[in-house]
């Protein structure tokens, strides 16, 4: 059977790992190829990198460490931020990401997503999905890059995430905003939600403060891979020792 | 040299990264004349089968490909595309290997595309694709369609239902997963086709 996918997400700002707390506060945190290199060797899972000014700021991600990552790293990684074309992705994809996550250009134009799934096959397109709890709901947010920019796109959560696989997503990031940075664990709730709707692979994202949190994410919301940032980039909680954790539970791991 | 052959797709690079990883020389290329006189070659494919053979038609590379005597490692759709055909868009395929290609069975508890790292189970254990490799080690998979297990299954994975892995016939080679992108493991395969 498929083992449970541990994947860290590196943020990426100016060709340099950072990390804030509810997307603000952004503290420097290593070289890309470095921190890439670190975790392909602690047996990760894949490799999440998210330029989180991209997409606020109108701009598309720099290509080069793309390029030198594809050379180095022989895990799939997922390049994330200011992928609002065809052929913006098509130029991703061929600098060596074996995925791409778009979030606000799908939210813009959902006919992204199906001109992506037809041009280079669902599995290679991921939906991240910034979320929040309000009025007993969960909603969508987009350009969540900065606190600035950061707007309710006036969807509910869960309608979108029906509505992007009928497009031709492959693979869905949800990202609980209310948990994300704040090591309290993952949305337990609102995950087990997605999950009943979600045919394609779910990752859970937010809030992961321990290896308990990716146990509970697995067992009780059935995801597919926990993705993670901060708790790993500081050294807090490595992937070996969440994989034995993870394992001791009846956890299905790549050790 | 090592030709890999391009029909579009886009991980034509990761495939020579890995090659590249081990100081093996490789070209992409669509040349016929090139595929021919390679020591090996190695068919990529990412997307879907029907917008790859009708690439292979227009590079007429349909009968270069069947005639191919050297070993030959078709990866993923590359695979698939060695098989008689694909219930994907209906496409007939390079029946190299015969058998066909169809949906992988939508089932309760088992998303789709089955995408992640799965393990290797040997129903062959003379493969010489799989020298060194054990009984679960693990490799990483993206796909929504499969082939038929059968006495070309050299290795399968369990997902619903038995997933053909890899593929032998002949000179002819076929991981479903990404050897690429499978760490040390997917290294070892490579290794392993580098030496046949």
């Amino acid at each position: 059977m498929l083992s449970k996918r541990i994947i860290p997400c590196l943020d990426v700002r100016d060709g340099q790992v950072v990390k804030g707390v509810k997307f603000k506060n952004h503290v420097v945190l290593g070289e890309i190829i470095d921190l890439a290199k670190r975790y392909r060797d602690q047996g990760a899972d894949e490799l999440v990198f998210y330029d989180i000014t991209a997409s606020a700021e109108g701009r598309s991600v720099d290509r080069s460490w793309i390029e030198k990552t594809a050379q180095v790293i022989d895990i799939p990684f997922c390049v994330a931020g200011g992928i609002h074309s065809v052929e913006v992705a098509r130029a991703v994809l061929h600098a060596g990401a074996d995925k791409i996550s778009i979030n606000s250009p799908a939210i813009e134009n959902p006919q992204l997503i199906t001109a992506l799934a037809d041009e280079f096959g669902s599995q290679c397109v991921v939906i991240g999905i910034d979320s929040t709890k309000q009025n007993d709901d969960y909603w969508i947010w987009k350009y969540t890059g900065s606190e600035a920019t950061a707007k309710a796109a006036g969807k509910r959560t869960l309608d979108w995430i029906k509505e992007v696989q009928d497009l031709g997503a492959g693979e869905i990031v949800l990202n609980c905003m209310d948990a994300d940075g704040t090591r309290a664990g993952y949305d337990i709730e609102q995950l087990s939600a997605a999950r009943a709707i979600c045919k394609v692979p779910l990752i859970a994202s937010g809030g992961a403060g321990g290896a308990d949190d990716f146990v509970h994410a697995f067992k009780q919301s059935r995801v597919d891979g926990g993705l993670a940032a901060g708790i790993f980039h500081r050294g807090e909680l490595t992937i070996p020792d969440l994989k034995v954790a993870l394992k001791k539970q009846d956890i299905r791991v790549r050790l | 040299m090592i030709a890999i052959v391009d029909i579009g797709g886009s991980n034509l690079m990761s495939v020579k990264n890995a090659f590249d990883r081990l100081d093996v020389k490789t070209t992409i290329t669509n040349d016929a004349d090139k595929i021919q006189k390679a020591s090996k070659v190695v068919f990529p494919g990412v997307g879907a089968a029907k917008p790859a053979m009708s690439r292979v038609h227009e590079l007429e590379l349909a009968q270069v490909m069947k005639g191919l005597t050297q070993p030959t490692l078709g990866v993923c759709l590359g695979m698939q595309l060695l098989f008689t055909h694909s219930s994907e868009a209906d496409t007939s395929c390079l029946d190299i290997v015969p058998g066909n290609v169809t949906a992988i069975p939508v089932k309760e508890d088992l998303p789709i595309p089955h995408m992640g790292w799965n393990s290797l189970l040997i129903s062959k254990t003379d493969s010489l694709l799989l020298t060194g490799i054990q009984e679960g080690d693990q490799v990483y998979f993206v796909h929504s369609f499969q082939a038929e297990f059968d006495q070309h299954t050299s290795a399968y994975c369990q997902y619903g239902s038995k997933i053909p892995a890899v593929v032998e016939k002949g000179n002819f080679f076929g991981t479903q997963f990404h050897p690429e992108k499978s760490a040390d493991i997917g290294q070892k395969i490579i290794r392993n086709f580098l030496s046949l």
